[in-house]
């Protein structure tokens, strides 16, 4: 009963890490229709950035928000410049693209800061609730911000003009230019916002498995995961679905498979999305135009 | 992309280039009788290399380059390919040789069945299917229960074949035959395949697929008898890097190596046979080079840490999407194209445009 | 009467397909002019080209102001409202959220609000139904839709392709009354293409006759009205 308690715990914490990756990818998908695949090292490097600050004496939060900050910029230049003049490209050249930003930063953070694992600190105090080992809170402090920004996030695209004109240009671009909104300007806002949760991301999951230029990639993964049971363009469905695919990934681990096909369990969950439902749970099927 | 894949099969000339340059890489190994120096071999174990990279890349083409569907997970396939080869090898003890013909049939099925699920994903969900299985093949072959076969996180180990009959050359000049062989016969057989009534549904089936359905096509089989044909392709250069490396080991087949299948899939050019075999050249150069390139880089810019070909592969890509988007070969068409377009300008004014000439075919 | 719009040379181009030839055109301040002609004639082309969403040429100006190099949303934040073929309309948001979407390009939100009333005395049966996915909207609700939000941006200028499309002869009515009285209390300007000739010389006071790409004729709408030949040839009635 105990380990069950301890795996659910640990099963709730990646999938709030799980959440914050899918929100990123589902950010991206609905504003232009294309899957990151550099979401995941995109988010590696930035919390690479925050233990920079971090060793150059910047205290964690202000490291913290920094570090959003400048990954927001990121995403945003990413965008108007690399992905822009490749707007009417076929879908492969954009899967080579991101393929060629995933090799990138990988190396780049190896070339800056080797490839060598480092500690990065936590926020939150050591020790746990119940004194007996079962859920620390740092897992409490990783679901709290995940839920938090969640919050933010339905708050800025419910209740302000500037999300409602985000949402607009995501879903009929032209209909929104002729509401004057400044569409290309929209999808790299939401490259912004996609490369900052990821940077949060980033940063609450490296002080459990180290920081490394290859954290993200069982992540990525996983966040591929929860974004399609949630369904690919339903930002709330993708908190969900990281939540369900972090604690169906330590239970199965734990109890059926072993640790060790941890990454065949993802595939398979992505193939049977796929195939079998692939609007997610909560996403709307997507009729195909000819 | 499109218009330079379809156009090269048909042009003249290229059956020269094909015998000109399959002749010269015949002669090549003889270099070594003729000038016989201590790096020979290792020059001949990187022709080796050259080829099994392009006959990966040729298999990763003929799935993305000409049938659309996009695949981030060849690696799987070259993984698949490389394993049945040195279990049969070892555990068997079969001849080297007889591996291929198994290695492509056990591929060709693996792909096939692939294909099935593969259909119902349109292009970047295959894209992210495969990506995670490329990601998921090193567990996936260090798992327990299979380590008996696969030798778990330590690999397996094979013997280098000798060349047969006695003949009086060197291992890796042997090889390099080996490989030049099944390069040759798989290339012919891809030529083929895409200049027929196949070819052609391939091609359709990726411009435009419900227009070939529409036309007749069955485009599901011919979707997933492509995954397997491509399968089958990357397998047996799996097996053919097995032997010739006389190694496999799981981390080897990480993302990484479906990454270099793409990129030498983009630097050849999509769609472009020859493009493979550049593609294939790429590889294996900046892979020979990428440590003093490494040194270079590190001396320019005064960095710290070594520079990974990563880094060389992410960047080209890049760049290539840009500057190059049909690759090499794309690239050289064009230029040879726009020369001969300026020179055969007045030539096409006289000449009888090419709609009125099919229009009289009809009657 | 000064012009609003002035189109003077204006081509456009579909790739290598060229759909326009150098049109001139101008639409008196306070007026209603009528883009008449048969399908293909360029009318809808000419709608995009004056917001520059196909590739043109030729200068368009607005109240005298160059606007030919302006991006499609600069020139919508000029006070120019395009209702678009097919009403444009953003079927996962709500009607409220349709129509609020105006308020991220109007800085007086005063004004905005009050645009808002406005709209909702034009049309109630979008207040019925403001709560409610406007994907879920019937035809005519979608089209008076596509106007509410032209309106919600404040338009000097409003282009309106084609609002009668696929509705029931009764519901058309009903907006073109609206619409009406849009333009005279409103004091909106409005260029209108449209296929239902005889509704829209209804409602124009001024024509102009497209064919091929370019204008045939143009003059006050009785002029065409009159004139059966032209409007044999032309309309079709």
């Amino acid at each position: 009963m105990e380990l069950l308690l301890q795996q659910i715990a640990s099963g709730l914490t990646s999938g709030a890490i799980y959440a914050c990756v899918a929100l990123g990818l589902v950010m991206i998908y609905v504003s232009t229709d294309h899957i990151n695949f550099a979401q995941g090292e995109m988010a590696m490097f930035s919390t690479y950035i925050a233990w920079a600050l971090i060793q150059a004496g910047v205290s964690y939060w202000v490291a913290f928000g920094a570090t959003m900050v400048i990954a927001f910029a990121g995403g945003l230049l990413i965008q108007r410049f690399i992905l822009k003049p490749l707007e009417h490209a076929p879908v492969l050249a954009l899967v080579v693209c991101f393929i060629a930003l995933l090799s990138i930063f990988n190396s780049m953070a190896g070339v800056i800061w080797s490839f060598t694992v480092k500690q990065f600190p936590s926020p939150f105090p050591k020790g746990d609730l119940t004194g007996a080992g079962l859920v620390s809170y740092h897992q409490i402090g990783v679901v709290g911000v995940t839920v938090v920004m969640l919050g933010l996030l339905t708050c800025f695209f419910r209740f302000t003009t500037l999300g409602l004109a985000m949402r607009a240009a995501a879903q009929n671009a032209s209909s929104a230019r002729l509401m004057g909104v400044r569409v290309s300007w929209m999808l790299a806002l939401g490259w912004g916002m996609a490369a900052a949760i990821g940077a949060v991301a980033g940063m609450l999951v490296a002080p459990i498995v180290f920081l490394d230029p290859n954290m993200m990639t069982g992540i990525l993964t996983y966040g591929f995961a929860a974004a399609l049971v949630g369904g690919i363009g339903n930002p709330g469905g993708a908190v969900i679905g990281g939540f369900v695919v972090g604690v169906l990934e330590n239970l199965v681990g734990t109890y059926i498979i072993g640790n060790e096909l941890k990454l065949s369990f993802a595939l398979v969950i992505i193939v049977g999305v796929l195939l079998l439902k692939p609007a997610g749970l909560f996403g709307r099927v997507n009729v195909k135009r000819v | 992309m499109a218009a330079s894949a379809t156009s090269w099969a048909t042009r003249r000339g290229i059956g020269w280039w094909a015998l000109a340059f399959w002749i010269f890489m015949l002669v090549l190994p003889l270099m070594g009788s003729a000038f016989p120096s201590e790096s020979f071999d290792y020059y001949m174990f990187m022709g080796q290399s050259m080829m099994v990279y392009a006959i990966a890349v040729l298999g990763l083409n003929l799935l993305t380059g000409f049938n659309g569907q996009i695949s981030l997970g060849h690696g799987a396939f070259f993984a698949l390919g490389a394993y049945t080869a040195a279990i049969l090898m070892i555990d068997f003890g079969w001849p080297y040789w007889a591996t291929i013909p198994v290695v492509a049939i056990v591929c060709f099925g693996a792909g096939f069945l692939f294909g099935f699920p593969a259909l119902k994903l349109e292009s970047h969900y295959l894209a992210l299917a495969t990506f995670t299985l490329a990601i998921a093949v090193p567990q996936l072959l260090k798992h327990k229960s299979i380590a008996g076969w696969t030798g778990g996180v330590s690999g397996l180990v094979l013997e280098k074949p000798d060349p047969p009959f006695g003949l009086p050359i060197s291992p890796d000049q042997f090889l390099f035959y080996f490989c030049l062989l099944m390069a040759m016969i798989l290339f012919w057989a891809a030529f083929n395949l895409l200049r027929g009534r196949s070819g052609r549904a391939m091609m359709a089936i990726r411009d435009h697929g419900m227009a070939a359905g529409t036309m007749g096509i069955d485009t599901s089989l011919y979707k997933t008898i492509t995954f397997g044909i491509s399968a089958l392709y990357t397998g047996i250069a799996g097996a053919l890097s097995a032997i010739t490396v006389a190694y496999v080991a799981p981390d080897s087949f990480a993302l990484p190596l479906s990454i270099a299948f793409l990129v030498g899939l983009v630097v050849g050019g999509i769609g472009s046979l020859p493009g493979c075999l550049i593609g294939g050249a790429f590889l294996v150069l900046v892979q020979n080079w990428s440590q003093s390139l490494s040194d270079v880089l590190k001396e320019t810019f005064s960095l710290q840490y070594d520079v990974p070909s990563w880094a060389i592969y992410g960047v080209l890509l890049l760049l290539l999407m840009y500057v190059m988007p049909t690759g090499i070969a794309g690239g050289v068409l064009r230029l040879r194209g726009a020369i001969a377009g300026r020179l055969r300008r007045v030539e096409t004014v006289r000449s009888k445009p090419l709609v009125l000439q099919s229009e009289g075919e009809k009657h | 009467m000064t012009a609003i719009l002035e189109a003077t040379g204006l081509s456009a181009y579909y790739g290598p397909v060229r759909a326009l030839y150098e049109v001139d055109f101008r639409i008196e301040t306070g007026g209603v002019t009528a883009l008449l002609g048969a399908n293909g004639a360029g009318k809808t082309t000419t709608l995009r080209a004056v917001c520059n969403m196909v590739r043109r040429s030729g200068t368009t100006k607005l109240n005298g102001q160059d606007i030919s190099r302006l991006a499609t949303e600069d020139i919508v934040r000029l006070g120019v409202a395009h209702v678009p073929e097919g009403r444009g309309t953003f079927t996962g948001l709500t009607v409220e959220e349709n129509l609020k979407l105006a308020f991220h390009v109007r800085r007086d939100r005063a004004a905005a609000n009050r645009d808002l009333d406005l709209v909702f005395t034009y049309f109630p049966r979008l207040k019925e139904r403001v709560r409610q996915q406007a994907g879920t909207l019937s035809g005519g609700e979608q089209q008076m839709l596509a106007i509410s939000r032209a309106l919600m941006l404040g338009p000097k200028l409003m282009l309106l392709d084609e609002p009668s499309f696929g509705l029931a002869p009764l519901v058309v009515q009903e907006i073109f009354r609206i619409l009406r009285s849009i333009n005279e209390n409103e004091h909106v300007s409005m260029l209108i293409v449209e296929q239902n000739a005889a509704l829209a010389l209804e409602l124009a006071d001024h024509v102009y006759l497209l064919e091929t790409g370019r204008v045939v004729t143009s003059g006050p709408s009785a002029m065409v009205q009159n004139d059966e030949a032209l409007r044999r040839a032309y309309l079709g009635y």
